[in-house]
Protein backbone atom coordinates (compact mmCIF):
# COMPACT_ATOMS: atom_id res chain seq x y z
CA UNK A 1 0.00 0.00 0.00
CA UNK A 2 2.89 2.05 0.22
CA UNK A 3 3.62 2.05 -3.30
CA UNK A 4 0.08 2.94 -3.80
CA UNK A 5 -0.37 6.18 -1.91
CA UNK A 6 3.16 6.82 -3.03
CA UNK A 7 2.67 7.14 -6.54
CA UNK A 8 -0.82 8.88 -5.91
CA UNK A 9 0.90 11.86 -3.95
CA UNK A 10 3.89 12.48 -6.84
CA UNK A 11 1.35 12.46 -8.95
CA UNK A 12 -0.94 15.08 -7.38
CA UNK A 13 1.56 17.02 -6.15
CA UNK A 14 4.13 17.72 -8.49
CA UNK A 15 1.98 19.37 -10.80
CA UNK A 16 0.06 20.71 -7.70
CA UNK A 17 3.58 22.02 -6.49
CA UNK A 18 4.56 23.44 -9.59
CA UNK A 19 1.84 25.86 -10.33
CA UNK A 20 1.95 26.78 -7.03
CA UNK A 21 5.42 27.89 -6.93
CA UNK A 22 5.74 29.36 -10.58
CA UNK A 23 2.19 30.83 -10.98
CA UNK A 24 0.18 31.17 -7.69
CA UNK A 25 3.24 32.90 -5.62
CA UNK A 26 4.70 35.33 -9.01
CA UNK A 27 0.90 36.11 -9.04
CA UNK A 28 0.48 37.13 -6.08
CA UNK A 29 3.94 38.95 -5.63
CA UNK A 30 2.65 40.87 -8.85
CA UNK A 31 -0.72 41.78 -7.12
CA UNK A 32 0.66 42.57 -3.81
CA UNK A 33 3.40 45.09 -5.41
CA UNK A 34 0.97 47.09 -7.51
CA UNK A 35 0.01 47.87 -4.08
CA UNK A 36 3.26 49.19 -3.11
CA UNK A 37 4.58 52.58 -3.25
CA UNK A 38 7.44 52.86 -5.99
CA UNK A 39 11.07 53.34 -3.97
CA UNK A 40 14.03 54.88 -6.11
CA UNK A 41 16.48 52.98 -4.26
CA UNK A 42 14.91 49.52 -3.42
CA UNK A 43 12.69 49.48 -6.53
CA UNK A 44 9.43 49.20 -4.18
CA UNK A 45 8.75 50.41 -0.79
CA UNK A 46 6.57 48.12 1.34
CA UNK A 47 4.15 50.98 1.58
CA UNK A 48 0.18 50.34 1.25
CA UNK A 49 -0.92 52.98 -2.02
CA UNK A 50 -3.75 53.08 -4.28
CA UNK A 51 -1.49 55.74 -6.59
CA UNK A 52 -0.54 53.22 -9.14
CA UNK A 53 -4.21 52.39 -9.46
CA UNK A 54 -4.64 56.40 -9.63
CA UNK A 55 -2.03 56.79 -12.29
CA UNK A 56 -3.21 54.15 -14.39
CA UNK A 57 -6.84 55.85 -14.74
CA UNK A 58 -4.74 59.21 -14.97
CA UNK A 59 -5.33 60.88 -18.60
CA UNK A 60 -1.93 60.03 -19.46
CA UNK A 61 -2.23 56.18 -19.11
CA UNK A 62 -5.88 56.12 -20.40
CA UNK A 63 -4.36 57.99 -23.83
CA UNK A 64 -2.11 54.61 -23.93
CA UNK A 65 -4.83 52.67 -22.53
CA UNK A 66 -7.50 54.22 -25.02
CA UNK A 67 -5.24 53.40 -27.96
CA UNK A 68 -4.34 49.98 -27.26
CA UNK A 69 -8.09 49.60 -26.60
CA UNK A 70 -9.60 50.11 -29.94
CA UNK A 71 -6.86 48.24 -31.53
CA UNK A 72 -7.54 45.21 -29.96
CA UNK A 73 -11.26 45.98 -30.38
CA UNK A 74 -10.52 46.71 -33.93
CA UNK A 75 -8.69 43.56 -33.84
CA UNK A 76 -11.23 41.65 -32.19
CA UNK A 77 -14.31 42.61 -34.63
CA UNK A 78 -12.15 42.40 -37.99
CA UNK A 79 -11.05 38.96 -37.30
CA UNK A 80 -14.51 37.79 -36.10
CA UNK A 81 -16.10 39.13 -39.01
CA UNK A 82 -13.67 37.05 -41.25
CA UNK A 83 -13.80 34.24 -39.21
CA UNK A 84 -17.30 33.45 -38.43
CA UNK A 85 -18.21 32.82 -42.04
CA UNK A 86 -14.97 31.24 -42.81
CA UNK A 87 -16.08 28.95 -40.07
CA UNK A 88 -19.24 28.20 -40.59
CA UNK A 89 -17.95 27.22 -44.83
CA UNK A 90 -14.94 25.13 -43.78
CA UNK A 91 -17.44 22.71 -42.18
CA UNK A 92 -19.53 21.73 -45.26
CA UNK A 93 -16.46 21.27 -47.03
CA UNK A 94 -16.13 17.22 -48.10
CA UNK A 95 -14.32 15.45 -45.07
CA UNK A 96 -10.94 14.62 -46.99
CA UNK A 97 -10.32 18.00 -48.35
CA UNK A 98 -11.45 19.61 -44.97
CA UNK A 99 -8.94 17.58 -43.03
CA UNK A 100 -6.50 19.30 -44.62
CA UNK A 101 -7.51 22.79 -44.84
CA UNK A 102 -8.21 22.41 -41.04
CA UNK A 103 -4.12 20.76 -40.65
CA UNK A 104 -3.49 24.37 -42.53
CA UNK A 105 -5.38 26.61 -40.10
CA UNK A 106 -3.60 24.58 -37.16
CA UNK A 107 -0.16 25.30 -38.19
CA UNK A 108 -0.36 29.10 -38.35
CA UNK A 109 -1.84 29.07 -34.69
CA UNK A 110 0.81 27.38 -33.35
CA UNK A 111 4.06 28.81 -35.50
CA UNK A 112 6.02 31.83 -34.34
CA UNK A 113 4.56 34.93 -34.73
CA UNK A 114 7.04 37.01 -34.52
CA UNK A 115 8.31 35.07 -38.07
CA UNK A 116 4.95 36.01 -38.87
CA UNK A 117 5.32 39.52 -38.36
CA UNK A 118 8.85 39.27 -40.33
CA UNK A 119 6.95 37.98 -43.32
CA UNK A 120 4.70 41.00 -43.17
CA UNK A 121 7.69 43.92 -43.12
CA UNK A 122 8.93 42.30 -46.12
CA UNK A 123 5.65 42.68 -47.68
CA UNK A 124 5.18 46.27 -46.28
CA UNK A 125 8.47 48.16 -46.95
CA UNK A 126 9.16 50.77 -48.97
CA UNK A 127 10.57 48.97 -51.44
CA UNK A 128 8.52 45.94 -51.12
CA UNK A 129 6.16 43.66 -52.87
CA UNK A 130 3.08 45.60 -52.17
CA UNK A 131 4.29 48.69 -53.14
CA UNK A 132 6.37 47.34 -55.76
CA UNK A 133 2.72 46.03 -57.17
CA UNK A 134 0.99 49.02 -56.80
CA UNK A 135 3.47 51.30 -58.73
CA UNK A 136 3.26 48.38 -61.46
CA UNK A 137 -0.49 48.67 -61.29
CA UNK A 138 -0.12 52.41 -61.79
CA UNK A 139 -2.29 52.99 -58.74
CA UNK A 140 0.18 54.89 -57.11
CA UNK A 141 2.69 57.36 -57.83
CA UNK A 142 5.12 57.09 -55.49
CA UNK A 143 5.60 54.22 -52.54
CA UNK A 144 3.26 54.06 -49.96
CA UNK A 145 4.38 54.27 -46.37
CA UNK A 146 2.67 51.08 -44.98
CA UNK A 147 5.51 50.20 -42.67
CA UNK A 148 5.55 52.54 -39.41
CA UNK A 149 1.95 53.23 -39.25
CA UNK A 150 -0.94 52.79 -37.18
CA UNK A 151 -2.54 50.82 -40.29
CA UNK A 152 0.39 48.13 -40.34
CA UNK A 153 0.09 47.52 -36.91
CA UNK A 154 -3.30 46.56 -37.17
CA UNK A 155 -3.06 44.65 -39.97
CA UNK A 156 -0.49 42.95 -38.75
CA UNK A 157 -2.41 41.91 -35.71
CA UNK A 158 -5.64 40.98 -37.22
CA UNK A 159 -2.57 38.90 -39.45
CA UNK A 160 -1.41 36.58 -36.59
CA UNK A 161 -4.42 36.52 -34.35
CA UNK A 162 -6.99 35.62 -36.89
CA UNK A 163 -5.92 31.64 -36.64
CA UNK A 164 -7.23 32.40 -33.12
CA UNK A 165 -10.69 33.27 -33.67
CA UNK A 166 -11.51 31.15 -36.42
CA UNK A 167 -10.22 27.90 -34.37
CA UNK A 168 -12.70 28.07 -31.24
CA UNK A 169 -15.34 29.45 -33.67
CA UNK A 170 -15.13 26.36 -35.95
CA UNK A 171 -15.05 23.91 -33.01
CA UNK A 172 -18.42 25.21 -31.62
CA UNK A 173 -19.90 24.88 -34.88
CA UNK A 174 -18.93 21.31 -35.30
CA UNK A 175 -20.73 20.67 -32.45
CA UNK A 176 -24.07 22.81 -33.53
CA UNK A 177 -26.58 20.00 -33.41
CA UNK A 178 -28.31 20.62 -37.21
CA UNK A 179 -31.32 18.44 -36.32
CA UNK A 180 -32.21 21.74 -34.48
CA UNK A 181 -32.43 24.28 -37.73
CA UNK A 182 -34.14 21.56 -39.52
CA UNK A 183 -36.64 21.31 -36.91
CA UNK A 184 -36.57 25.43 -36.64
CA UNK A 185 -37.13 25.35 -40.36
CA UNK A 186 -40.17 22.88 -40.54
CA UNK A 187 -41.64 25.16 -37.69
CA UNK A 188 -41.40 27.95 -40.03
CA UNK A 189 -38.65 29.90 -38.95
CA UNK A 190 -37.24 32.44 -41.27
CA UNK A 191 -33.20 32.10 -41.91
CA UNK A 192 -32.66 35.15 -40.07
CA UNK A 193 -34.65 33.99 -37.22
CA UNK A 194 -32.90 30.68 -37.25
CA UNK A 195 -29.64 32.46 -37.46
CA UNK A 196 -30.50 34.79 -34.13
CA UNK A 197 -32.52 32.23 -32.40
CA UNK A 198 -30.88 28.98 -32.50
CA UNK A 199 -27.21 29.11 -34.62
CA UNK A 200 -25.80 32.68 -32.84
CA UNK A 201 -26.88 31.63 -29.00
CA UNK A 202 -25.21 28.01 -29.65
CA UNK A 203 -21.98 29.29 -31.03
CA UNK A 204 -22.15 31.80 -28.55
CA UNK A 205 -19.11 30.23 -26.37
CA UNK A 206 -17.04 29.82 -29.57
CA UNK A 207 -17.30 32.94 -30.27
CA UNK A 208 -16.05 34.69 -26.71
CA UNK A 209 -13.07 31.93 -26.58
CA UNK A 210 -11.98 33.31 -30.10
CA UNK A 211 -12.66 37.09 -28.89
CA UNK A 212 -10.98 35.87 -26.10
CA UNK A 213 -7.61 34.55 -27.81
CA UNK A 214 -7.19 37.57 -29.69
CA UNK A 215 -8.48 40.66 -27.77
CA UNK A 216 -5.81 39.56 -24.94
CA UNK A 217 -2.84 38.92 -27.12
CA UNK A 218 -4.10 42.03 -29.53
CA UNK A 219 -3.25 43.88 -25.89
CA UNK A 220 -0.33 42.63 -24.70
CA UNK A 221 1.93 41.75 -27.97
CA UNK A 222 4.37 44.14 -27.54
CA UNK A 223 6.49 43.21 -30.09
CA UNK A 224 4.00 43.73 -33.15
CA UNK A 225 4.24 47.73 -32.79
CA UNK A 226 7.90 47.28 -31.97
CA UNK A 227 8.63 46.03 -35.43
CA UNK A 228 5.29 47.29 -37.39
CA UNK A 229 4.55 50.24 -36.08
CA UNK A 230 7.57 52.25 -34.89
CA UNK A 231 7.81 54.11 -32.04
CA UNK A 232 4.15 55.91 -32.55
CA UNK A 233 1.70 53.19 -31.38
CA UNK A 234 1.96 51.75 -27.99
CA UNK A 235 0.16 48.69 -27.02
CA UNK A 236 -0.62 48.02 -23.19
CA UNK A 237 1.81 45.23 -23.40
CA UNK A 238 4.65 47.89 -24.11
CA UNK A 239 3.61 50.17 -21.31
CA UNK A 240 4.15 47.16 -19.13
CA UNK A 241 7.03 45.94 -20.63
CA UNK A 242 8.63 49.52 -20.57
CA UNK A 243 7.96 49.79 -16.70
CA UNK A 244 10.03 46.69 -16.41
CA UNK A 245 12.63 47.47 -18.67
CA UNK A 246 12.97 51.28 -18.98
CA UNK A 247 11.28 53.44 -16.16
CA UNK A 248 12.10 50.66 -13.68
CA UNK A 249 8.30 51.68 -12.14
CA UNK A 250 7.18 47.84 -11.13
CA UNK A 251 4.26 48.74 -8.99
CA UNK A 252 2.50 50.81 -11.76
CA UNK A 253 3.42 47.93 -14.24
CA UNK A 254 2.33 45.33 -11.83
CA UNK A 255 -0.90 47.31 -11.35
CA UNK A 256 -1.58 47.54 -15.20
CA UNK A 257 -1.08 43.57 -15.34
CA UNK A 258 -3.74 43.22 -12.85
CA UNK A 259 -5.70 45.34 -14.52
CA UNK A 260 -5.15 43.03 -17.84
CA UNK A 261 -5.54 39.86 -15.78
CA UNK A 262 -9.03 40.97 -14.67
CA UNK A 263 -9.85 41.86 -18.31
CA UNK A 264 -9.00 38.02 -18.63
CA UNK A 265 -10.84 36.65 -15.88
CA UNK A 266 -14.10 38.80 -16.66
CA UNK A 267 -13.94 37.61 -20.58
CA UNK A 268 -13.67 33.43 -18.70
CA UNK A 269 -16.31 34.35 -16.24
CA UNK A 270 -18.93 35.49 -19.63
CA UNK A 271 -17.37 32.66 -21.29
CA UNK A 272 -18.48 29.71 -18.50
CA UNK A 273 -21.82 31.34 -18.57
CA UNK A 274 -22.55 31.47 -22.45
CA UNK A 275 -21.04 27.53 -22.53
CA UNK A 276 -23.56 26.82 -20.01
CA UNK A 277 -25.98 28.67 -21.40
CA UNK A 278 -25.50 26.99 -24.73
CA UNK A 279 -25.78 23.56 -22.94
CA UNK A 280 -28.91 23.60 -21.21
CA UNK A 281 -30.76 25.50 -24.09
CA UNK A 282 -29.66 22.80 -26.53
CA UNK A 283 -30.60 19.90 -24.56
CA UNK A 284 -33.93 22.15 -23.49
CA UNK A 285 -34.97 22.39 -27.61
CA UNK A 286 -33.98 19.00 -27.66
CA UNK A 287 -36.65 17.73 -24.72
CA UNK B 1 -22.48 29.63 -57.68
CA UNK B 2 -23.35 30.24 -53.73
CA UNK B 3 -21.10 27.24 -53.65
CA UNK B 4 -17.97 29.11 -55.79
CA UNK B 5 -18.36 31.90 -53.91
CA UNK B 6 -17.93 30.05 -50.63
CA UNK B 7 -14.90 28.27 -51.94
CA UNK B 8 -13.31 31.41 -53.46
CA UNK B 9 -13.62 33.11 -49.45
CA UNK B 10 -12.13 30.21 -48.18
CA UNK B 11 -9.58 30.65 -50.76
CA UNK B 12 -9.22 34.60 -49.81
CA UNK B 13 -8.20 33.90 -46.02
CA UNK B 14 -5.62 31.03 -46.77
CA UNK B 15 -4.45 33.63 -49.44
CA UNK B 16 -4.35 36.26 -46.79
CA UNK B 17 -2.64 33.79 -44.60
CA UNK B 18 -0.08 31.93 -46.09
CA UNK B 19 1.47 35.02 -48.86
CA UNK B 20 3.77 36.90 -47.17
CA UNK B 21 5.01 33.60 -45.59
CA UNK B 22 5.33 32.03 -48.87
CA UNK B 23 7.19 35.49 -49.95
CA UNK B 24 9.87 35.35 -46.69
CA UNK B 25 10.79 31.60 -47.91
CA UNK B 26 10.86 32.42 -51.51
CA UNK B 27 12.85 35.70 -50.76
CA UNK B 28 15.40 33.47 -48.29
CA UNK B 29 17.03 32.24 -51.60
CA UNK B 30 17.03 35.22 -53.78
CA UNK B 31 20.24 36.43 -54.61
CA UNK B 32 20.50 39.85 -53.83
CA UNK B 33 20.77 42.14 -50.50
CA UNK B 34 18.44 44.67 -50.63
CA UNK B 35 16.41 44.40 -54.01
CA UNK B 36 12.79 42.97 -53.94
CA UNK B 37 13.45 41.75 -57.50
CA UNK B 38 13.79 38.70 -57.98
CA UNK B 39 17.80 38.37 -58.89
CA UNK B 40 18.30 34.24 -59.10
CA UNK B 41 19.28 31.39 -57.08
CA UNK B 42 20.99 31.59 -54.18
CA UNK B 43 22.06 29.42 -51.21
CA UNK B 44 24.11 31.67 -49.71
CA UNK B 45 22.06 32.70 -47.21
CA UNK B 46 21.86 29.48 -45.58
CA UNK B 47 24.99 29.03 -45.64
CA UNK B 48 26.10 32.20 -44.30
CA UNK B 49 23.59 31.63 -41.55
CA UNK B 50 25.78 28.16 -40.95
CA UNK B 51 29.22 29.93 -40.94
CA UNK B 52 27.28 32.53 -38.44
CA UNK B 53 28.84 31.64 -34.92
CA UNK B 54 26.52 33.57 -32.34
CA UNK B 55 23.26 32.83 -34.47
CA UNK B 56 24.15 29.35 -34.12
CA UNK B 57 24.69 29.22 -30.48
CA UNK B 58 21.12 30.66 -30.25
CA UNK B 59 19.97 28.58 -32.23
CA UNK B 60 21.36 25.71 -30.44
CA UNK B 61 20.28 27.33 -27.02
CA UNK B 62 16.60 27.37 -28.50
CA UNK B 63 16.89 23.68 -29.37
CA UNK B 64 18.14 22.79 -25.90
CA UNK B 65 15.57 24.51 -23.76
CA UNK B 66 12.86 23.40 -25.89
CA UNK B 67 14.09 19.71 -25.44
CA UNK B 68 14.31 20.29 -21.77
CA UNK B 69 11.34 22.63 -21.15
CA UNK B 70 8.82 19.88 -23.50
CA UNK B 71 10.25 16.75 -21.88
CA UNK B 72 9.94 17.70 -18.31
CA UNK B 73 6.60 19.68 -18.83
CA UNK B 74 5.46 16.39 -20.67
CA UNK B 75 6.22 13.87 -17.60
CA UNK B 76 4.83 16.41 -15.36
CA UNK B 77 1.86 17.20 -17.41
CA UNK B 78 1.22 13.50 -18.11
CA UNK B 79 1.29 12.82 -14.18
CA UNK B 80 -1.00 15.96 -13.32
CA UNK B 81 -3.49 14.94 -16.33
CA UNK B 82 -3.77 11.46 -14.66
CA UNK B 83 -4.04 12.74 -10.97
CA UNK B 84 -7.18 14.57 -12.28
CA UNK B 85 -8.82 12.07 -13.56
CA UNK B 86 -7.98 9.29 -11.38
CA UNK B 87 -7.76 11.07 -7.40
CA UNK B 88 -10.38 13.07 -5.85
CA UNK B 89 -7.87 15.72 -3.45
CA UNK B 90 -8.59 18.82 -2.08
CA UNK B 91 -8.54 21.80 -4.81
CA UNK B 92 -8.70 19.60 -7.41
CA UNK B 93 -11.39 21.95 -9.66
CA UNK B 94 -9.81 24.81 -7.99
CA UNK B 95 -6.38 23.58 -9.89
CA UNK B 96 -7.81 22.29 -12.64
CA UNK B 97 -9.60 25.71 -13.30
CA UNK B 98 -6.43 27.32 -12.81
CA UNK B 99 -4.76 25.77 -15.77
CA UNK B 100 -6.99 26.49 -17.88
CA UNK B 101 -6.56 30.77 -16.42
CA UNK B 102 -2.89 29.88 -17.05
CA UNK B 103 -3.33 29.05 -20.49
CA UNK B 104 -5.39 31.85 -21.49
CA UNK B 105 -3.91 34.29 -19.30
CA UNK B 106 -1.57 37.16 -21.71
CA UNK B 107 1.86 36.27 -21.79
CA UNK B 108 3.09 39.26 -20.78
CA UNK B 109 1.43 38.93 -17.30
CA UNK B 110 3.15 35.45 -16.86
CA UNK B 111 6.94 37.57 -18.13
CA UNK B 112 6.84 40.09 -15.64
CA UNK B 113 5.44 37.87 -13.00
CA UNK B 114 8.22 35.46 -13.19
CA UNK B 115 10.82 38.27 -13.90
CA UNK B 116 9.85 39.52 -10.33
CA UNK B 117 9.45 35.97 -8.62
CA UNK B 118 13.34 35.08 -10.30
CA UNK B 119 14.87 38.45 -8.73
CA UNK B 120 13.26 38.30 -5.56
CA UNK B 121 14.42 35.06 -5.22
CA UNK B 122 17.70 36.54 -6.25
CA UNK B 123 18.21 34.54 -8.92
CA UNK B 124 20.81 35.52 -11.81
CA UNK B 125 18.10 35.25 -15.04
CA UNK B 126 19.72 32.98 -17.43
CA UNK B 127 19.73 29.47 -18.77
CA UNK B 128 18.16 27.98 -15.56
CA UNK B 129 15.45 30.57 -14.80
CA UNK B 130 14.39 30.71 -18.94
CA UNK B 131 14.24 26.45 -18.00
CA UNK B 132 11.85 26.87 -15.30
CA UNK B 133 9.72 29.76 -16.69
CA UNK B 134 9.46 27.71 -20.32
CA UNK B 135 8.14 24.70 -18.57
CA UNK B 136 5.72 26.90 -16.93
CA UNK B 137 3.78 27.70 -19.88
CA UNK B 138 4.04 24.48 -21.49
CA UNK B 139 2.72 22.20 -18.71
CA UNK B 140 -1.09 23.82 -19.25
CA UNK B 141 -1.22 22.46 -23.18
CA UNK B 142 -0.02 18.99 -21.77
CA UNK B 143 -2.55 18.75 -18.65
CA UNK B 144 -5.22 19.69 -20.96
CA UNK B 145 -4.03 17.71 -24.03
CA UNK B 146 -3.66 14.30 -22.29
CA UNK B 147 -6.73 15.06 -20.07
CA UNK B 148 -9.17 15.22 -23.07
CA UNK B 149 -7.93 11.95 -24.11
CA UNK B 150 -8.40 10.66 -20.92
CA UNK B 151 -11.79 11.38 -20.13
CA UNK B 152 -12.96 9.53 -22.96
CA UNK B 153 -11.20 6.13 -21.52
CA UNK B 154 -13.56 3.51 -19.53
CA UNK B 155 -13.68 3.75 -16.10
CA UNK B 156 -13.65 -0.21 -15.94
CA UNK B 157 -10.10 -0.55 -17.23
CA UNK B 158 -8.84 0.81 -14.20
CA UNK B 159 -11.21 -1.25 -12.10
CA UNK B 160 -9.88 -4.15 -13.93
CA UNK B 161 -6.06 -3.64 -13.59
CA UNK B 162 -6.96 -2.80 -9.60
CA UNK B 163 -9.04 -6.28 -9.32
CA UNK B 164 -6.16 -8.69 -10.53
CA UNK B 165 -4.09 -6.81 -8.25
CA UNK B 166 -2.01 -4.31 -10.18
CA UNK B 167 -0.38 -1.27 -8.01
CA UNK B 168 -0.78 2.64 -9.07
CA UNK B 169 2.04 2.67 -10.53
CA UNK B 170 1.60 -0.81 -12.15
CA UNK B 171 -1.37 0.45 -13.58
CA UNK B 172 -0.23 3.32 -14.86
CA UNK B 173 3.01 2.28 -16.58
CA UNK B 174 1.31 -0.71 -17.87
CA UNK B 175 -2.36 0.59 -19.35
CA UNK B 176 -2.54 4.09 -18.61
CA UNK B 177 0.97 5.24 -20.13
CA UNK B 178 0.39 2.90 -23.86
CA UNK B 179 -3.12 4.01 -23.98
CA UNK B 180 -2.16 7.75 -23.84
CA UNK B 181 1.00 7.51 -26.11
CA UNK B 182 -0.91 9.43 -28.80
CA UNK B 183 -1.59 12.61 -26.64
CA UNK B 184 1.46 12.62 -24.51
CA UNK B 185 3.37 12.76 -28.03
CA UNK B 186 1.03 15.45 -29.63
CA UNK B 187 1.69 17.12 -26.21
CA UNK B 188 5.38 17.28 -26.15
CA UNK B 189 5.65 17.88 -29.57
CA UNK B 190 3.13 20.91 -29.20
CA UNK B 191 5.06 21.81 -26.06
CA UNK B 192 8.17 21.90 -27.98
CA UNK B 193 6.84 24.25 -30.59
CA UNK B 194 5.42 26.67 -28.16
CA UNK B 195 8.84 26.41 -26.48
CA UNK B 196 11.10 26.91 -29.72
CA UNK B 197 8.61 30.16 -30.66
CA UNK B 198 8.02 32.14 -27.52
CA UNK B 199 8.93 35.35 -27.76
CA UNK B 200 7.09 37.33 -24.57
CA UNK B 201 8.05 35.62 -21.42
CA UNK B 202 11.43 34.76 -22.78
CA UNK B 203 11.82 38.33 -23.28
CA UNK B 204 11.76 38.99 -19.39
CA UNK B 205 13.58 35.32 -18.42
CA UNK B 206 16.24 34.94 -19.55
CA UNK B 207 19.61 37.36 -19.19
CA UNK B 208 21.67 38.61 -21.68
CA UNK B 209 24.58 35.80 -21.24
CA UNK B 210 22.07 33.23 -23.08
CA UNK B 211 20.51 34.17 -26.17
CA UNK B 212 17.96 31.84 -28.04
CA UNK B 213 16.91 32.52 -31.19
CA UNK B 214 13.18 34.10 -31.12
CA UNK B 215 14.73 36.94 -29.30
CA UNK B 216 18.06 37.12 -31.58
CA UNK B 217 15.98 37.43 -34.30
CA UNK B 218 13.72 40.20 -32.26
CA UNK B 219 17.19 42.10 -32.08
CA UNK B 220 18.30 41.92 -35.88
CA UNK B 221 14.43 42.47 -37.06
CA UNK B 222 14.75 45.56 -34.80
CA UNK B 223 18.14 47.43 -36.62
CA UNK B 224 16.73 46.47 -40.12
CA UNK B 225 16.08 43.22 -42.38
CA UNK B 226 18.36 40.85 -43.95
CA UNK B 227 18.90 38.44 -45.97
CA UNK B 228 20.27 35.76 -43.06
CA UNK B 229 17.11 36.46 -41.33
CA UNK B 230 14.84 35.40 -44.46
CA UNK B 231 16.58 31.91 -44.14
CA UNK B 232 16.73 31.90 -40.77
CA UNK B 233 12.68 32.32 -40.92
CA UNK B 234 12.31 29.72 -43.31
CA UNK B 235 14.09 27.34 -41.42
CA UNK B 236 12.20 28.22 -38.08
CA UNK B 237 9.15 27.82 -40.00
CA UNK B 238 9.25 24.34 -41.50
CA UNK B 239 10.53 23.38 -37.94
CA UNK B 240 7.20 24.76 -36.57
CA UNK B 241 5.60 23.00 -39.30
CA UNK B 242 7.13 19.40 -39.19
CA UNK B 243 6.19 19.27 -35.66
CA UNK B 244 2.89 20.70 -35.89
CA UNK B 245 1.76 18.50 -38.50
CA UNK B 246 2.90 15.44 -37.08
CA UNK B 247 1.37 16.55 -33.86
CA UNK B 248 -2.15 16.63 -35.29
CA UNK B 249 -1.40 13.05 -37.15
CA UNK B 250 -0.89 11.56 -34.37
CA UNK B 251 -3.59 12.59 -32.65
CA UNK B 252 -6.22 12.17 -35.76
CA UNK B 253 -4.87 8.20 -36.23
CA UNK B 254 -5.05 6.78 -33.03
CA UNK B 255 -8.72 8.30 -32.56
Amino acid sequence: MVSKSGFRNVSIGSTLLWITVFVVVPYLFVLVFSFFQRDPEQIVAAVFTWQNYKDIFSPVFLVVCWNSLILALGTTVITLLVAYPFAFFLGRIPERIRRILLLLMIIPFWTSSLIRTYALIILFKANGIVNGLLLSLKLVDEPLAILYTQTSVFIGLVYTLLPFMILPIYSSIQKLDLRLIEAARDLGATSGHIFLRIVLPLTLPGIIAGSTMVFLPALGLFYIPDLLGGARSMLIGNFIKNQFLTTGNWPLGSAASVILTLIMCLFLYVYFLSSRKARTSGMGEMA
Amino acid sequence: MKKTLRYLYLACVYLFLYIPILILVIYSFNDSKYSTNWQGFTLSWYTQLIADGPLMEAFVNSLVIAFASSVSATILGTLGAFAFYRYRFPGRKVMYTFIYIVMMSPDIVMGISLLMFFIILGMETGALTLLLAHITFCLPFVVVTVFSRISGFDRNIIDVAKDLGATELQMFRHIMLPMLMPAIIAGWLLSFTLSLDDVVVSFFTTGPYFEILPLKIYSMVRLGIKPEINALSAVMFLLSLITVTVAHLVTKENR
